[in-house]
C-alpha cells in the first residue's frame, strides 16, 4: 500500500462512507453509465461523494487497479466495492441496493 | 467483427455457457468518449453458465472480466453483463 494513489483512494472510502468514482460530475456526468448510477443514488437520497477521475488520469487507472475492476464507475459504500453501473442498477431494482445501504448505516429517504 | 469474435472465443472457452448473447452498441456511443472510431468499443453481454451457480453478482462478472481482460485492456471501453445460471434465465 505504498502507491500514493491507493493510498488516497483507501482514505477516500475511509471518509466518506458512500463514494462513486465516476467520470464527470454528480451534476455533468460524462457518460451514460455514470449517470445511471447517480441517478439512482439521488432517487434514493443518499448523500454520496462523486470522484471525476477524469480529472486525473493516474486516478482513472489507480481505481481499476484498486478495485481489480477493469470498468468505470465504481460505487463504493463503507469502505466496501459494490459494483459498477450494472450490479448497482439491478440491487436496485431488486431493493438489494436499499437493503445493503440500511444495514451499512447509510440513510436512505427513498425507496 | 475481430474483437466481437475474441469475446466469444474467450467466453466460450472459459464459462462454457449454455447461451452466449453479444450485441454491438457501438454505435450507440459513438462520439463519446471511449469510443473508438472503427467501433466494436460497447457490448451488450448475456451469458447463462453453471460456472456462476452460488456467486455473487460480483463474483459472477469478475469471471467474465477476467476472462476478456485482454479485450478490456486494449479494444472494450465497456460492457453491459447480464449474468445467469441456467435456473435464472428459464425463471
Amino acid at each position: 500500500m505504498s502507491n500514493p494513489v491507493f493510498e488516497r483512494i483507501s482514505q477516500d472510502v475511509k471518509d466518506n462512507p458512500v463514494v462513486l468514482y465516476m467520470k464527470g460530475t454528480p451534476i455533468f456526468p460524462q457518460c451514460g453509465f455514470s449517470a445511471t448510477v447517480v441517478q439512482i443514488l439521488s432517487h434514493l437520497g443518499v448523500k454520496f461523494k462523486g470522484i471525476d477521475v477524469l480529472t486525473d488520469p493516474s486516478l482513472r487507472d489507480g481505481i481499476k487497479q484498486f478495485s481489480n475492476w477493469p470498468t468505470i464507475p465504481q460505487l463504493y459504500v463503507k469502505g466496501e466495492f459494490i459494483g459498477g453501473c450494472d450490479i448497482v442498477r439491478e440491487m436496485f431494482e431488486t431493493g438489494e441496493l436499499q437493503q445493503v445501504l440500511s444495514e451499512k448505516g447509510v440513510p436512505v429517504t427513498a425507496q | 467483427m475481430r474483437v466481437q469474435q475474441a469475446l466469444r472465443d474467450k467466453l466460450m472457452g472459459a464459462l462454457a455457457p449454455s447461451r452466449l448473447d453479444i450485441v454491438d452498441e457501438s454505435r450507440m456511443h459513438a462520439g463519446h468518449a471511449g469510443a473508438r472510431p472503427e467501433g466494436e468499443s460497447h457490448f451488450r453481454l448475456t451469458i447463462v453458465s453453471e460456472k456462476f451457480r452460488g456467486l455473487t453478482r460480483l463474483a459472477r462478472q469478475r469471471l467474465v472480466y477476467a476472462a476478456v481482460s485482454e479485450e478490456m485492456r486494449r479494444d472494450v471501453h465497456a460492457l453491459a453483463l447480464t449474468t445467469l445460471t441456467p435456473e435464472e434465465d428459464a425463471g
